[in-house]
């Protein structure tokens, strides 16, 4: 576990609230497509115009997968009911939201960061999302001064899953790495493709800080935090801003801020006194919503392994830690059966997932290389016919070429391992003619070993094994 | 008979044998709005051309020898709050000006697939708030049995088109009685059924908890047989019962013969005179056709019009927020987006329509919400279960419609309170979801139509016909 997180004796308390679109084929309450990047105004119909008379009818995948999402996280489904948030806006149609209110379809779970904190979950219900409103002339692309507004209403009525966190986060980096987790879940269990950029993943953080041991301080909301980068940078800064505050003896005012990544500044968009009243009351309209039992069993049973279970299991097969770099790449790649696929063909699977880190950046999660390909290259190279740099220029080949023979790709490059008395003779060789180097390395200058062993790798042509090199100058010099 | 005196369920079978055409029964009801429509104002927009065209169709079905359906060639009115494609639905507000559905409502299609021809949409309160149909943007609807007088509301155009037969039947929406008032002021039958019977897809809501459509017809008969047609689940209208329509035609001649028929005897007074006595007498009919007449209790009834008054208005609130001038109907031009809403808002919507809003509004509000709305939720409540203790007892409860007759033309105008009382005993069934239908039973003061409500428990709609069947005979 990470020491405290501290900004200038003030701990940092933040709590997440992220908004995701689910990955249905049409939207919350009607039939229309659920789309992006379309035509504007083309997936409509009278529910999600608002049009008199328009009734709507709940999506049974979206609250199919909305259980996907709550029980990836931990949460209790239960039986739950749709509230109106009644609020005039242009890209609204109704002028309300449908929403869930006392009553949400999943309750009390959490998410757990990859070193093993768990950060609370204290809710994910369903909503529906608005349209989305271009304002034209003025400054800053906001309502306030523009000249006229475009809607699209293809946004409007997409089901949405919002995920309230509790307030344990205490860092920037615990954020971030709770957004990523977040993400690589619901990418996992099919719920939404969970792009920050495009929008379909949103991210509103309340930030507020406090001496260690005082009570909860006034918190701020900041919004439009568009990357997870983004989202630390924000953080930091209004933790840093309410600490100025504070210290200058001015009082926190409870308000939603608006980050601006341009000058990487927060801005006060609302104070809570002029929040709206949304006059939240039963949806009329709608039934209350039960979930079997026996339905939310077959969700749960329907949920593929996690990425914190994967990261586990392949921590377990490859020695390396289960929060290292290494595994948690593979595993946000989706390529971890695959490095599993390749231990399983006979190689050393610790070299697989180096391997695949390294080189399979592009791949995907389904690599074009099979794995018996690999697992033959790093059986050559774990039994000394290839040195690690030939090994990877090799793979750089079959990863190019989306699959090859490691043994006919060698030896056309005319990579044979060197015997040991050849390689004995080269040291020699360049021991002779980079003498100023040798004296320093002799004289307990570590540093220098780094230029006679490129010497000697290029006299090699790469072929000598960097290791074996490494051994051989520390044994000539007697250390 | 004349072709506007024939009912709906004769013209059918006629019209369906071959024996009649349904463009000519449609002319005879052309006829009588031409006579007639300048003084009583039923329609907002006759849709004569249309209707003609429906009425060929029928006749051509017929002729190819196909069976047209259970209402064909039936002329049938719609109230002008349900969408109708590409013509004007205006819930007789101005702000809705100009707007055309893209779609039929649910209701609608159910008609038109039966074999109806649409003659119109008719007049209302805006939105459907109002018990006289004088909250129209477009003036009020006159009463056909005397046209100084109001037709009732909120479906006065519906109850008037029938009643002066410019429609053999028609539609309207009951969110606290704006069937059945305006049915027992014009003198026809008036059904509002349960909550979730038929389906509200393409209604334009007044208060979604409590609106539901429902038919007006001459006879018992012909709201059964239209009941019929729109009623069954629409997998459209998420608060639609999972049930298949109703089976009404076959209650109608069972009689009443061991019933037990509830009278409320802690019923709201200040009813006229005359209402009590036809009240008794119906009592005194349905004993003398065989059923049991027992006295029930419904203490929190007087708690109905305060309840109804927090619940409707506060959903109100939200269903009329959309007319905010952005994407249909009215825009009022201004300097900024919400100046906008204002200046449409203002102009586009009538006092009655304001007033709820605000008070919905205001019972919504946080600070506000537990002492008004959530009451008002605790009364709902309070009222089902005191019916449910008064249905342990009776099979059916009967009272007065309305506690007056067809009031004068602006009497009431001015004093919304009095008006909001003319719904006394109509609200609580909608409050409790359950059905109930005016039949006309004789006369009042000044010889003017009274109605008498029968009320049944929820899917109750079978017991309650073969009431009103009865109650039809015995006012005869």
């Amino acid at each position: 576990m990470s020491e405290t997180f501290m900004i200038e004796g003030y701990e940092l308390v933040c709590g997440l609230e992220v908004h995701v679109e689910l990955a249905t084929a049409t939207k919350l309450f009607s039939a229309s497509a659920n789309r992006f990047g379309d035509e504007p105004n083309v997936h409509i119909d009278p529910v999600t115009l608002g049009l008199p008379g328009a009734l709507p009818v709940l999506n049974r995948r979206a609250v199919e997968l909305a259980m996907r999402i709550g029980l990836a996280l931990n949460c209790t489904v239960q039986s739950c009911t749709f509230h109106r948030k009644n609020y005039f806006y242009p890209d609204m149609p109704k002028a309300y939201q449908i929403s869930q209110y006392d009553q949400p379809l999943n309750i009390d779970g959490w998410l757990e960061l990859p070193g093993g904190k768990r950060i609370g979950v204290e809710r994910a219900h369903l909503e529906e999302d608005t349209g989305k409103s271009t304002h034209i002339g003025g400054s800053g692309g906001r309502i306030h001064g523009s000249d006229h507004s475009l809607i699209d209403f293809n946004r409007a009525g997409v089901p949405l899953v919002e995920i309230v966190g509790r307030p344990d986060i205490t860092s920037p980096d615990e954020a971030r790495q709770y957004v990523t987790e977040l993400r690589q879940i619901l990418v996992a269990i099919g719920a939404s493709d969970a792009k920050m950029e495009e929008g379909s993943m949103r991210c509103d953080a309340n930030v507020s800080v406090r001496k260690p041991g005082d009570p909860l301080g006034t918190r701020c909301e900041i919004k439009n935090v568009n990357s997870v980068r983004s989202l630390g940078r924000a953080i930091e800064y209004e933790a840093r801003r309410q600490i100025a505050l504070i210290e200058s003896g001015e009082k926190i005012r409870q308000e939603t801020r608006h980050w601006d990544e341009n000058d990487g500044r927060t801005h006060t968009l609302r104070s809570k006194e002029d929040a709206d009243d949304y006059r939240y009351f039963l949806e009329p309209d709608l039934v209350p919503l039960a979930p079997e039992k026996s339905w939310i069993d077959e969700v749960r049973a329907s949920l593929p392994m996690l990425p914190r279970e994967r990261r586990q299991r392949l921590s377990a097969a490859t020695g390396a830690a289960a929060d290292g770099e290494a595994v948690m790449v593979v595993v946000e790649r989706g390529q971890d059966d695959y490095v599993l696929a390749v231990g399983e063909a006979g190689a050393d699977v610790a070299r697989a997932l180096v391997h695949v880190k390294e080189a399979y950046a592009e791949q995907g999660s389904a690599p074009t290389v099979p794995a018996a390909d690999l697992a033959r290259l790093i059986s050559m190279e774990t039994s000394g016919a290839l040195t690690a740099t030939q090994a990877k220029t090799v793979l750089a080949e079959i990863v190019e070429a989306g699959g090859g023979d490691a043994t006919a790709i060698a030896s056309a490059k005319g990579f044979e391992a060197m015997d040991t008395s050849e390689l004995e003779a080269m040291v020699d060789d360049v021991i002779a003619s980079n003498a100023d180097a040798w004296a320093k390395y002799c004289g307990g200058e570590d540093k220098a070993m780094g230029a006679l062993v490129g010497a000697i790798m290029k006299s090699s042509k790469g072929k000598a094994d960097g290791k074996a090199v490494t051994a051989l100058l520390q044994a000539k010099r007697g250390s | 008979m004349s072709l506007t005196e024939t009912s709906a369920f004769e013209i059918a079978a006629e019209v369906r044998a071959g024996r009649l055409r349904a463009v000519d029964v449609l002319d005879a009801h052309l006829a009588n709005v031409a006579a007639r429509e300048s003084e009583i104002h039923a329609f907002n927009t006759v849709t004569a051309d249309e209707a003609r065209r429906s009425a060929e169709a029928v006749d051509a079905a017929v002729a190819a020898g196909r069976d047209p359906g259970p209402l064909a060639g039936v002329p049938i009115a719609l109230k002008d709050n349900m969408c109708t494609r590409g013509v004007p639905t205006t819930c007789s507000s101005k702000i809705l000006d100009g707007w055309k559905p893209p779609y039929d409502a649910t209701v609608v299609e159910l008609v038109a697939n039966a074999g109806a021809v649409v003659v119109g949409k008719t007049n209302l309160d805006e939105f459907a708030m109002g018990s006289s149909t004088e909250n129209s943007a477009f003036g009020p609807t006159f009463n056909p049995h005397d046209v100084t007088r109001v037709a009732g509301g909120s479906s006065g155009g519906s109850a008037a088109a029938v009643a002066a037969r410019f429609a053999s039947i028609s539609l309207g929406s009951d969110t606290g009685g704006s069937i059945r008032q305006p049915a027992a002021l014009c003198g026809v039958v008036g059904v509002k059924p349960t909550y979730g019977t038929v389906s509200r897809r393409g209604l334009v809501a007044f208060a979604s908890s409590l609106d539901q459509i429902g038919p007006f017809s001459h006879d018992v008969r012909d709201s059964a047989l239209l009941l019929e047609v729109i009623s069954g689940h629409d997998p459209l209208d998420s608060t639609s019962i999972p049930q298949p329509s109703l089976q009404l035609l076959t209650e109608l001649d069972r009689g009443v013969k061991g019933l037990r028929i509830g009278r409320i005897t802690d019923l709201p007074g200040g009813s006229e005179p005359e209402v009590d006595e036809r009240l008794s007498e119906a009592f005194d009919a349905l004993a003398a056709a065989g059923a049991t007449i027992v006295d029930v209790e419904l203490p929190s009834m007087k708690f109905g019009l305060t309840a109804y008054y927090l619940v409707a208005p506060a959903e109100a609130s939200s269903n009329l927020a959309r007319y905010d001038g952005v994407r249909y109907g009215m825009r009022v031009e201004a300097s900024d987006t919400n100046a906008m809403y204002m200046a449409t808002r203002a102009a586009g919507f009538g006092d009655e329509v304001k007033r709820r809003i605000m008070l919905g509004t205001y019972a919504l509000s946080a600070g506000y919400y537990d002492a008004y709305y959530g009451k008002a939720l605790k009364v709902r409540r309070l009222i089902s279960d005191d019916f449910a203790r008064a249905y342990e007892k009776a099979d059916v409860l009967v009272t007065p419609t309305s506690p007056i007759v067809a009031f004068p033309v602006g009497s009431k105008v001015d004093d919304p309170l009095s008006m909001y009382l003319c719904d006394v005993f109509t609200i609580p069934t909608n409050l409790a979801g359950h059905p109930a239908m005016s039949v006309p039973f004789g006369t009042g003061a000044h010889g003017l139509p009274v109605g008498v409500q029968v009320l049944a428990p929820t899917l109750g709609e079978a017991v309650m016909f073969r009431v009103a069947a009865e109650l039809e005979r015995g006012a005869r």
